[in-house]
C-alpha cells in the first residue's frame, strides 16, 4: 500500500466534524449525489470539502472497507463515524447515507410497480440492465488495469469467474476452497519474500 | 409468501452480508441461484429491474438488495432482505476495523487482503456475465452493455448519463 501525503490536506488543515448531526448530514449529501456508484464522491466530500481525513487516510480506511463484508461505502461510514463519536458517529455516518436513497428508491419501485404493463417502461428497465452489466464489468476491468495479478493472481481470478459465473456454483463453498487457497499461497510468497 | 419464507429470506441474506466482500454486488450471481432458481420467489425480469432501479437512483447500490426483497415479498420482505443484508456486516465492520487498527502489519491481515483481491475481481465479471447471460440472443441489449462497459473504462462519464440513456435505447430500439 502507497502512503502520499496529500499535497492538498496538510495533517494542520484537518478538521473534526462537529456532531454525529454533521457527519449525518455530510453522508446524506455524498450519498443523494452518486448515482451509479458513491465513492468517487465520498473521496471528494470528506477529504477535499470538509477535510475530515487526509487522502492517505481515506484509502486506508477503504483498503479495509474492501477486505471486510458488506458495502464499502457502508463499512467506511461506519469507520470513519466510529472514530470521531464512537458508535453514535457510525450510526449517524451510516443511516445518513442510507435513509434518503432508501425512500427514494422505494418510490421508484412503487411507482414502478404501476407502469411495469407497458412495454415500454419494460423495454426501457431492460435497457438499463443491460448498462448495469456494463457498469459492473467496467469495476472489473479498471481493477485490473489498476493491479495487474500475478499467474496465481489469475488462475483464482478465472477460476472465481467459471465456478460462480458459468457453474453457478454456492458462493460459500468458492469462499471457503478458493479463499483459502488463495490466502495460503499470498501467504506463502510473503514468508518467502 | 408464509412467514417461513420471510425468516428464510431474512436468514439468507444474513449469511450473504458475510459472504458480501467487494460489496453485496458479488452476490447477484448466489441471489439470482437462490431467489429465482431454487425458490422462484421472484422471476428473472424483476431482478434484473430491481438492480437497474437501484442503479438508477442516487446512493449505494446496495438498496437493490431491499427492491429484490420488495418484487419476492413486499413491504416484509424488503425489510428482511434490508437489514439482513446490513446487520452482519456492519457490526462485523465496526469492531473488525477498532481490532487490526492495531495490527494493520500482521502478515496474516495483509495475505487475507492480497488474497481476496483476485476473487473479488472475479466475482464483479462474474456478475456482469450472469447479467448480460439472458441476453445474449437480443443483439441489441448487448450492444449496450458493450458501449457502456467501454465508456466507463475510457471515459469519466458519469454513470446516470449511461443508465439514462440505456433506458432511452431500450425504449426507442425495443430492447
Amino acid at each position: 500500500m502507497n502512503h502520499h501525503p496529500s499535497p492538498v490536506t496538510q495533517d494542520a488543515e484537518l478538521r473534526a466534524p462537529e456532531s454525529p448531526k454533521a457527519l449525518f448530514l455530510a453522508f446524506n449529501r455524498l450519498s443523494l449525489r452518486g448515482f451509479g456508484g458513491v465513492l468517487p464522491l465520498a473521496q471528494r466530500t470528506l477529504v477535499e470539502e470538509e477535510r475530515w481525513m487526509t487522502n492517505s487516510e481515506f484509502v486506508e480506511t477503504l483498503s479495509m472497507a474492501q477486505v471486510l463484508p458488506g458495502p464499502n461505502i457502508g463499512n467506511m461510514a461506519l469507520m470513519i463515524g466510529d472514530r470521531f463519536f464512537g458508535l453514535r458517529g457510525s450510526l449517524a455516518a451510516f443511516t445518513g447515507m442510507l435513509a434518503a436513497p432508501l425512500a427514494i428508491v422505494m418510490t421508484l419501485a412503487i411507482l414502478y410497480a404501476g407502469f411495469s404493463e407497458q412495454p415500454q417502461v419494460a423495454a426501457a428497465l431492460r435497457g438499463m440492465g443491460a448498462v448495469s452489466a456494463g457498469l459492473i464489468g467496467a469495476v472489473g476491468i479498471k481493477a485490473l488495469l489498476s493491479r495487474m495479478p500475478d499467474r496465481t493472481g489469475w488462475a483464482v481470478l478465472c477460476a472465481t469467474f467459471v465456478l460462480v459465473g458459468l457453474m453457478r456454483w454456492p458462493l460459500v463453498w468458492v469462499m471457503l476452497t478458493l479463499g483459502t487457497i488463495s490466502v495460503a499461497l499470498t501467504w506463502n510468497k510473503g514468508q518467502k519474500k | 409468501m408464509s412467514f417461513a419464507d420471510i425468516i428464510s429470506l431474512f436468514t439468507h441474506f444474513m449469511m450473504f452480508s458475510l459472504l458480501s466482500i467487494g460489496g453485496a454486488i458479488t452476490l447477484v450471481p448466489e441471489m439470482h441461484r437462490f431467489t429465482v432458481e431454487e425458490k422462484g420467489w421472484l422471476g428473472d425480469y424483476e431482478f434484473t429491474s430491481s438492480i437497474a432501479l437501484a442503479q438508477a437512483s442516487p446512493g449505494p447500490n446496495i438498496l437493490f438488495v431491499t427492491l429484490i426483497g420488495w418484487n419476492a415479498a413486499g413491504t416484509l420482505g424488503a425489510i428482511a432482505t434490508t437489514l439482513g443484508i446490513i446487520l452482519p456486516s456492519s457490526v462485523l465492520a465496526l469492531y473488525a476495523n477498532r481490532w487490526a487498527q492495531h495490527r494493520a502489519d500482521r502478515p496474516l491481515v495483509k495475505a487475507f487482503r492480497g488474497g481476496m483481491i483476485p476473487i473479488t475481481v472475479g466475482l464483479l465479471l462474474a456478475t456482469a456475465w450472469v447479467l448480460a447471460e439472458p441476453n445474449l440472443d437480443k443483439p441489441i441489449l448487448m450492444l449496450i452493455s458493450l458501449v457502456s462497459l467501454t465508456l466507463t473504462i475510457r471515459t469519466k462519464l458519469n454513470p446516470l448519463w449511461l443508465i439514462g440513456g440505456g433506458g432511452l435505447a431500450g425504449m426507442l430500439l425495443g430492447g
